[in-house]
């Protein structure tokens, strides 16, 4: 396996444009949790022309909703959500500047293009590993939408959260790819 | 008549609800660590490993392994001879998983479909009632995850297509759902019955312990040929690659109409979560 690349939030062309579908990485900052209702509503905004809650340029999404934090924690198990289900929305985002999402599962077609031509990165974290995610996590503080309950935008700040690049500013694809090694005949 | 309270009813989903969040089962974890000694792909292997640290994790700071922490679903098998007395029966298990939401600090994780508000306390819940001689009160709590439910489907196939339609169709349901449905997975197969009943088939299913043989050995053989078909898929733990796409398929099977062949697949994640209890 591949060494670890750090990241380090907010991330810049320079930072993107090198990983490739693979690469082990780890990501230490501000990340921005929202799934689908915190997207539906992010998309209402940039369609009605108003300001969005967190500045997207350079940003990265973690599309979590977290289970809530029991005494003592800062949060309960955070691990990624299934991402297709943001794929309608998350061009536009990435129009506006957004530089990574982190979840599980395939993307779109769209998604991918949009990836190429804004220069961004798509990464995986393991799925349903919750309990292991919420550790990179040290503090969690909600910023919007707080009725949506778990699906309100958190500010994370991370340290060192472990994900994998799927969809690189090149095209290539870790889950098309990787399945293709392993199938047999 | 055995009377059964609905305080003990209420009690028992409560700590079942919580437990079933935190303390993955033991065959989950064997079968991980059997997929580790089969898995080719370094990553897949590595994945794997996490898995039983989560699982370690969440047993040991009482937290739940996935943050999905599932809509309420619970299977009873009531005896004939058991009276439920102290209130509705059908109340205290939702009260029980209501309690043990929010006290086991669980996701509330159900909403209304078209505005999508949270109900705020993880009810309604799904209950699926059965009726069976004795004095028992049977109840299996199984939280279910939305990413593998979302990646279920459901055949209404021609008899014609036998053996060779079903299999192609329950490979295909597993190859397109992908990494979407967090493998590996468990694969709940129902055949038979009618529409609903083929759903509730191959969620019931998923209920049997893994590494546990089919009580049908035709059945047990046919799970192995899916099984090996969709570990040749290649899609792997996590979808990125390798040998461990499903831990086990599981099948159950009824009679059906003379005109139909329903085939339900229910895809379950590798934090397949269940407890029984008998009252």
């Amino acid at each position: 396996m591949n060494q670890v690349i750090n990241l380090k939030t907010p991330l810049t062309d320079k930072d993107v444009e090198p990983l490739r579908a693979g690469d082990r990485v780890t990501i230490t900052g501000i990340v921005y949790t929202a799934r689908d209702a915190a997207h539906r509503r992010l998309i209402d905004l940039v369609e009605a022309g108003k300001e969005l809650p967190f500045k997207v340029e350079g940003q990265v999404i973690y599309y979590v909703g977290p289970s809530p934090a029991p005494p003592g924690r800062v949060i309960g198990a955070a691990g990624p959500t299934t991402s297709y289900r943001m794929d309608p929305y998350a061009p536009r985002l990435m129009e506006l500047g957004l530089k990574g999402m982190i979840g599980k599962g395939k993307r779109s077609d769209e998604v991918k293009e949009a990836i190429k031509k804004y220069r961004a990165v798509y990464m995986a974290a393991i799925g349903g590993a919750g309990a292991l995610m919420s550790r990179a996590i040290k503090s969690a503080r909600i910023i919007a939408y707080e009725d949506l309950g778990p699906e309100a935008i958190r500010e994370l700040e991370v340290e060192n959260l472990p994900a994998i690049v799927v969809n690189d500013t090149v095209g290539n694809d870790l889950y098309i790819e990787g399945t293709e090694k392993y199938k047999k005949k | 008549m055995r009377e059964i309270s609905t305080q003990a009813i209420i009690d028992a989903v409560k700590e079942a609800s919580i437990s079933a969040n935190y303390e993955l089962g033991e065959d989950v974890v064997r079968a991980f660590e059997e997929g580790i000694e089969k898995e080719e792909s370094p990553v897949g292997k590595d994945i794997l490993n996490q898995l039983i640290e989560n699982s370690l994790i969440a047993r040991n700071q009482r937290i739940p392994m996935c943050q999905d922490t599932g809509l309420g679903v619970i299977f009873v098998e009531i005896g004939q001879e058991v009276s439920i007395v102290g209130g509705d029966f059908r109340s205290a298990l939702e009260e029980g998983i209501r309690q043990g939401y929010k006290d086991g600090f669980l996701r509330k994780s159900v909403c209304h479909p078209f505005t999508r508000k949270n109900t705020g306390d993880n009810t309604p819940i799904i209950i699926h009632f059965d009726i069976v001689p004795g004095d028992k009160l049977k109840i299996w709590v199984v939280p279910k995850g939305g990413g593998s439910e979302n990646m279920s489907q459901l055949f209404m196939l021609p008899p014609s297509a036998g053996w060779p339609g079903i299999r192609q169709r329950v490979v295909q349901t597993v190859a397109q759902a992908g990494p979407n449905p967090c493998p590996p997975t468990i694969i709940g197969v129902g055949i038979g019955g009618n529409f609903e009943q083929s759903a509730i088939l191959a969620k019931k299913a998923l209920l049997r312990p893994l590494g546990s043989p089919n009580p049908d050995p035709e059945l047990g053989k046919m799970e192995e040929e899916l099984l090996t078909e969709i570990n040749n898929t290649g899609i792997g733990p996590q979808g990125l690659g390798g040998r461990i796409t499903s831990l086990a398929v599981h099948i159950r099977m009824m009679p059906c109409h003379i005109a139909s062949l329903p085939v339900a697949v229910n895809i379950n994640c590798h934090a397949s979560r269940h407890l029984e209890l008998v009252l």
